[in-house]
């Protein structure tokens, strides 16, 4: 069965989405996510989103309680790699995910992760 | 919208939220036939999947049927969505953000209503709902 890998780096886990997801996919990713923030007690979270060629609003929702799921559990969020179409479409959308940090690419992203964890 | 399709219609069945995924693909495969750029391919394609959701959720399942259309020298794409669901009570209000008829954010209608040239949508209580919408070069 196909499923999205969550890779351990440190004190992070480092999810990269490679593939269309569908609903299903998306929500196993969640339920993967929390188990292994949980198991690792890792501090942070970083998820590429490079590879996806949209965002509509049930994945932005998912995100989002992905984010905030991982914030409970101790861990802090950044989504990196959004490509500038689905940035434009997903504001156009009207999305605009509130309360979830971003950054350009995984080497920002780690830095940001690296000051979020600091200020916990 | 009284334009000439082309003739050509494809037909995507939404029955279960995998249905999504296929709409979104066709979407896309037609968007770049079309030679539509980057930006409006993903605003094609992220409208598409925002209503074959609604269709699959709100509508119970039905159809999407895609069309290549004409509109003076502008070429396009249609898309229209049909569901036997419940209908939508006060379709003027559903396409405010923010509404929603439970679970969602309530972004799906309005949301593609911007992402898309043109926008028509029908709805009659416990009969369903039908939008249609198309986007031109």
């Amino acid at each position: 069965m196909e499923r999205i890998p969550i890779l351990k780096m440190g004190d992070y886990l480092l999810v990269s989405i490679q593939i269309d997801m569908h609903d299903k996919l998306a929500m196993e990713l969640k339920n993967d996510l929390a188990e292994k923030i949980s198991k690792t007690s890792a501090k942070g979270v970083l998820i590429d989103i490079s590879a996806l060629e949209i965002v509509d609003s049930f994945i932005g929702r998912m995100l989002g309680s992905m984010s905030e799921i991982s914030k409970v559990l101790g861990a802090e969020t950044v989504i990196v790699g959004m490509q500038p179409a689905v940035a434009i479409t997903l504001v156009e959308l009207g999305l605009s995910l509130k309360g979830i940090h971003t950054a350009l690419n995984v080497e920002k992203g780690i830095k940001l992760l690296d000051e979020l964890v600091k200020l916990q | 919208m009284d334009e000439n399709t082309t003739g050509k219609e494809t037909v995507i069945t939404l029955r279960e939220t995998n249905d999504i995924v296929n709409a979104r693909q066709y979407a896309r495969k037609l968007a770049v036939e079309l030679g539509f750029n980057i930006l409006d391919q993903t605003k094609i394609v992220t409208a598409i999947s925002e209503l074959a959701r609604n269709t699959v959720i709100w509508g119970k399942g039905g159809k999407a049927i895609f069309e290549i259309i004409k509109k003076g020298n502008k070429s396009g794409l249609r898309a229209t969505f049909t569901d036997r669901g419940p209908g939508i009570p006060d379709v003027e209000k559903a396409l405010e953000d923010g509404y929603t008829s439970g679970g969602g954010l309530g972004l799906g209608l309005g949301g593609a209503k911007r992402l898309m040239d043109e926008f028509e949508i029908e709805s009659e209580i416990g009969k369903g709902t039908t939008v249609t919408v198309a986007k031109y070069k």
